[in-house]
């Protein structure tokens, strides 16, 4: 069988069609789960963690994060009276395996867990040259890891320091917000593991989450909201001296 | 009347240009996904992709599912919000197939995880100093660690 030119021609661009279909795949369907009913963030309430370090562990075990690299972290704060400016910040292995006993001592103390802000206007998806990082309809910050080329632009974009590269794939890897998680109606990893409830995952789109009538009656704050990148991840009772 | 006389030419670089712009397109096809654009300027079809990995918690309800008497130790005493996998860890196997063992966690580095004392902790978060409190005794020789309060039912034995 010989195919003339004129042939030739008007094949290649229905076996380009047909080809860009096999490309696509068929997509998960997930029946019950609407993106656009969902906006996700979620609140710290920083007067509950006790620094166990159980939330680093589960992002670990459930994400498969690697060595050395962290999806979440805590941080413990030392204010001395004498310089509210200048705090005395530990975060050994990322609070993986808690910290070490502080003795009573001038000043104060606190734990803040970090992980993705998950920001309405971030940085990091703007920075993109490919478009391999985007906010989901359903709000949430993530990469697309076949598509990232590893140029680690959005790395150097977050102000919150919360992207990195990862090590064996080359390819930018932050926090999803257990997005595989919460598409299944669970909460994320850090939250099911945290025993005093200081992280709760929330969805600000619905009418009947507690987050509302949290927000309406607490003193909340985000991280560095100079930046005005619409951080999602709200930090209750706050000290100002946190970056 | 031969005003154009080499209109061939432009006839020609007309044709070329088509050309060009089929292949553009015709290439294009083939190295844009399908669904980049669905809902924005990415690959909409990544969002599926991360959806669907594996969970690794199998998440409070589903312990409960089976484990209700635990949960009903539980939910009278003080670790009622603490969820099964906070302490037993990522048990999502275990959910899927009960004959595998999830083990039971050592209490001994488990215990003091939280409540060992320091300055650094909240001030009302129960704390102790486990030396001074316990002498090396275990924990659970006199907290039954799903309902710690001294003298409270055991929390079931699975």
């Amino acid at each position: 069988m010989t195919i003339t030119r004129r042939q030739l021609l008007i094949l290649l661009p229905a076996a380009a069609v047909a080809w860009e279909s096999v490309l696509a795949g068929t997509p998960e369907a997930s029946p019950n789960y609407t993106m656009t009913e969902h906006w996700w963030s979620m609140l710290i309430d920083i007067p509950k963690c006790i620094g166990c370090g159980n939330c680093v562990r589960a992002c670990q075990a459930e994400n498969d994060v690697p060595d050395g690299f962290f999806r979440t972290w805590v941080e413990r704060y030392h204010v001395a009276d004498w310089h509210l400016a200048n705090p005395e910040v530990i975060s050994p292995d990322g609070g993986e395996e808690g910290f070490p006993v502080a003795k009573e001592d001038q000043g104060k103390y606190f734990f803040v867990p970090k992980l993705c802000n998950q920001c309405a206007d971030s940085p990091c998806t703007q920075v993109c040259p490919v478009g391999a990082t985007f906010i989901s309809p359903d709000g949430v910050v993530l990469v697309d890891q076949k598509y990232c080329l590893g140029c680690a632009y959005c790395v150097q974009a977050c102000p919150y320091g919360c992207r990195y590269i990862h090590p064996q794939k080359k390819v930018a890897d932050k926090c999803t917000l257990c997005y595989h998680r919460i598409r299944k109606g669970l909460t994320t990893a850090c939250c099911e593991a945290c025993p005093t409830g200081a992280r709760q995952l929330a969805d600000l789109k619905n009418p009947n989450d507690p987050i509302h009538a949290f927000l309406k009656t607490n003193s909340v704050q985000v991280l560095k909201p100079q930046m005005a990148t619409g951080a999602k991840v709200f930090y209750n009772a706050l000290d100002g001296s946190v970056r | 009347m031969r005003i154009f006389k080499d209109a061939g030419h432009l006839f020609r670089l007309a044709a070329l240009f088509a050309a060009g712009t089929l292949l553009f397109f015709v290439i294009r096809g083939f190295v844009v996904p399908r669904s980049f654009g669905e809902y924005g300027h990415y690959r909409g079809a990544a969002i599926a992709e991360i959806a669907a990995h594996p969970i690794r918690f199998a998440g409070q309800g589903t312990c409960e599912t089976c484990h209700a008497d635990v949960a009903q130790a539980k939910s009278g005493g003080k670790h009622a919000q603490v969820h099964c996998e906070a302490c037993h860890g990522p048990l999502a196997k275990h959910a899927d197939d009960p004959s595998i063992d999830p083990g039971k966690p050592d209490t001994a580095a488990l215990c003091v995880r939280c409540h060992a004392a320091s300055a650094a902790r909240p001030k009302d978060f129960p704390q102790v100093d486990a030396e001074q409190h316990a002498g090396g005794v275990a924990c659970q020789t006199c907290h039954q660690p799903h309902s710690p309060a001294i003298g409270a039912a055991s929390g079931g034995t699975k």
